[in-house]
């Protein structure tokens, strides 16, 4: 980690309980994101992912502490930050061409509609949509739709790239061919990502690192796992790599069991401000791989 | 192919219906009862069915005839009490609109504050609950007395009538707009004014206009009503003064004017509607 770019400096964030009381989802959260990196953070639902990505999105705001972008702190939405939202959230009244538009005259406000159109269309050709410009969202599949989402969060240029599990609700096939092309464009500019999924082979193939969450509520960041596969790799190969296994288990494993008892077990030299940055090597397996093999964690 | 035949099929069974009901009409007031032997002078003012036991109720023919006769005269004007029935209908249509655009002027504001407001949203709600099912007449005696000017009053109870459908469906469509669309707004920093046109009207405007056709619909029907209480001009006080004329005929043709008057801006506000849906 050389560069503190994203910074999130002990945020807590509590809601209001039914019953008058209060609930913490999360309590003093320390991480930090380098630029050009692509991180992924896991954890089972109400461990307060969305959450995280809300107050780094500005769209909420943390109780205690701080998400510090570029040495400043956020204190609400910016165009330096995309969001990609996990039901795409397109405005179904304009064209896909008119939704990509929108984010870039909001971006450009003094852009000429002709470069604005340019700069979309590129856009939507990058992702793959080259002749739906005019389409309605509802005329789209729900990939399509995705990518609209993902060409309009980049149309703007963002510093950022903050995504909310944004293939969760596509089939396999579809899920794989975005997963390969955001990662592709993102490796092309050099995009700072933050992304959520609770896919472990997702967040294998995709990031550089791995945040790793406690169940909610009062969850905290267990472990920082980096990604021990080579920056250059191709998803029919990955698993053929020495350290797949090592880094899939060690996901997995966390995820069925350590994400419970990790609170009660915290080891003895453990701070929240640093939490234990893990490399998985290629280490003896618990399973054979042709057990683990296919698993997946919903 | 199954679309258009079931059209034309609907269109055959209208126009049997239509027939039967006409013939039926036809028939039914063609008898004659029995006549009564009176003095000629008195025969005079009895009239017909007196006289000669036809019924005053007119035929389908009789009708007919006098539409005919509206159409090919609709805007004569003999005097305060005769006048064609196009100026009479300009009279209604002209203070419907009037008085429905007022209500618009104050209903989609006003709606709209109320939508994005949760505090106003509270604090008007009782006013609007109680307002609401007052019927729109029992206005005009206060509009009489203090605007003192019939015809300004019957637009003013056209506004009030108009208003609350309006009111209502405007601030639930701005308050139910998604939030994920008003997300995206925000992570665009887009500002207050720009996301009110460009993402809250947009995404309210279905529910808007279905208001508003619910509005349409109530001021055509309470026009007719408040015009027979001021009188004067237009297409309500055409009917009663009709009916204190005994003309049957008059009065029938007025339904079926009033009838077509109201479709017709029904449908002008459902094109408007299916022009600002937008499917999901």
């Amino acid at each position: 980690m050389s560069a503190k770019f994203i910074s999130i400096e002990g945020i807590t964030r509590r809601f209001q309980a039914p019953d008058g009381g209060q609930t913490t989802v999360f309590e003093d959260i320390w991480f930090a994101i380098a630029r050009g990196e692509f991180v992924c953070m896991i954890g089972h639902s109400g461990c307060g992912k969305t959450t995280v990505l809300n107050i780094l999105s500005g769209l909420d705001l943390p109780d205690d502490g701080a998400a510090i972008v570029d040495g400043k702190a956020i204190e609400g939405p910016s165009l330096d930050r995309a969001v990609i939202f996990q039901s795409h959230a397109l405005l179904p009244w304009r064209t896909v061409l008119g939704n990509v538009a929108y984010a870039i005259s909001s971006r450009w406000p003094k852009w000429s509609r002709s470069q604005v159109e340019e700069q979309a269309k590129r856009f939507i050709e990058k992702v793959g949509l080259k002749g739906a410009e005019a389409k309605k969202p509802a005329q789209l599949s729900g990939g399509m739709k995705q990518r609209v989402g993902i060409a309009r969060a980049l149309s703007i240029e963002p510093k950022i790239l903050l995504m909310d599990e944004p293939f969760s609700a596509l089939d396999a096939l579809t899920r794989g061919t975005l997963q390969d092309e955001v990662r592709r464009i993102c490796l092309e500019t050099g995009q700072t990502v933050f992304m959520i999924t609770h896919d472990v082979d997702e967040a294998i193939y995709l990031a550089d690192k791995i945040v790793l969450m406690t169940n909610g509520p009062e969850a905290m960041v267990a472990e920082i796992v980096e990604n021990p596969l080579p920056k250059e790799r191709d998803r029919n190969q990955i698993h053929r790599h020495p350290a797949f296994y090592a880094i899939r288990n060690h996901l997995i494993d966390f995820l069925v069991s350590r994400s419970k008892t990790f609170k009660s077990e915290i080891p003895a030299d453990y701070d929240r401000r640093k939490p234990p940055v893990i490399l998985p090597q290629n280490q003896p397996q618990p399973l054979p791989p042709s057990h683990e093999a296919g698993r997946k964690v919903a | 192919m199954r679309q258009t035949s079931l059209r034309l099929r609907a269109g055959i069974v209208s126009l049997a219906i239509l027939l039967i009901f006409g013939l039926a009409w036809h028939l039914a007031v063609s008898g004659t009862g029995p006549a009564q032997q009176m003095d000629p002078e008195y025969a005079k003012l009895m009239g017909q069915t007196a006289v000669q036991g036809k019924s005053a109720m007119p035929g389908p023919l009789d009708v007919l005839g006098k539409i005919w006769s509206h159409l090919k005269e609709p805007f004569y004007d003999r005097g305060p009490n005769d006048k064609g029935i196009g100026i009479q209908l300009t009279y209604s249509i002209g203070r419907v609109l009037v008085g429905y655009g007022l209500a618009m002027l104050v209903a989609l504001p006003l709606g709209f504050l109320i939508g994005m407001s949760p505090l106003m949203a509270r604090a008007l709600d009782p006013f609007i609950q109680i307002m609401k099912p007052v019927s729109p007449l029992a206005w005009m005696p206060l509009a009489l007395y203090t605007i003192k000017d019939s015809s300004i009053s019957s637009i003013f109870v056209i506004f009030i009538c108009s208003l609350w459908p309006m009111l209502i469906n405007t601030a639930f469509g701005v308050s139910s707009v998604r939030k994920e669309w008003l997300n995206v707004a925000r992570t665009l920093e887009v500002g207050p004014i720009r996301r009110a046109f460009t993402v809250i009207l947009p995404a309210a405007a279905p529910t808007i206009v279905t208001g508003m056709r619910i509005s349409i619909g109530i001021a055509w029907l309470v026009i007719v009503a408040a015009e027979m209480l001021v009188g004067g001009t237009g297409i309500g006080y055409f009917v009663w003064n009709e009916w204190n004329n005994l003309s049957i005929t008059n009065v029938i043709t007025s339904i079926l004017v009033i009838g077509l008057v109201g479709m017709i801006l029904d449908q002008a506000l459902a094109r408007v509607a299916r022009a600002v849906s937008f499917p999901e």
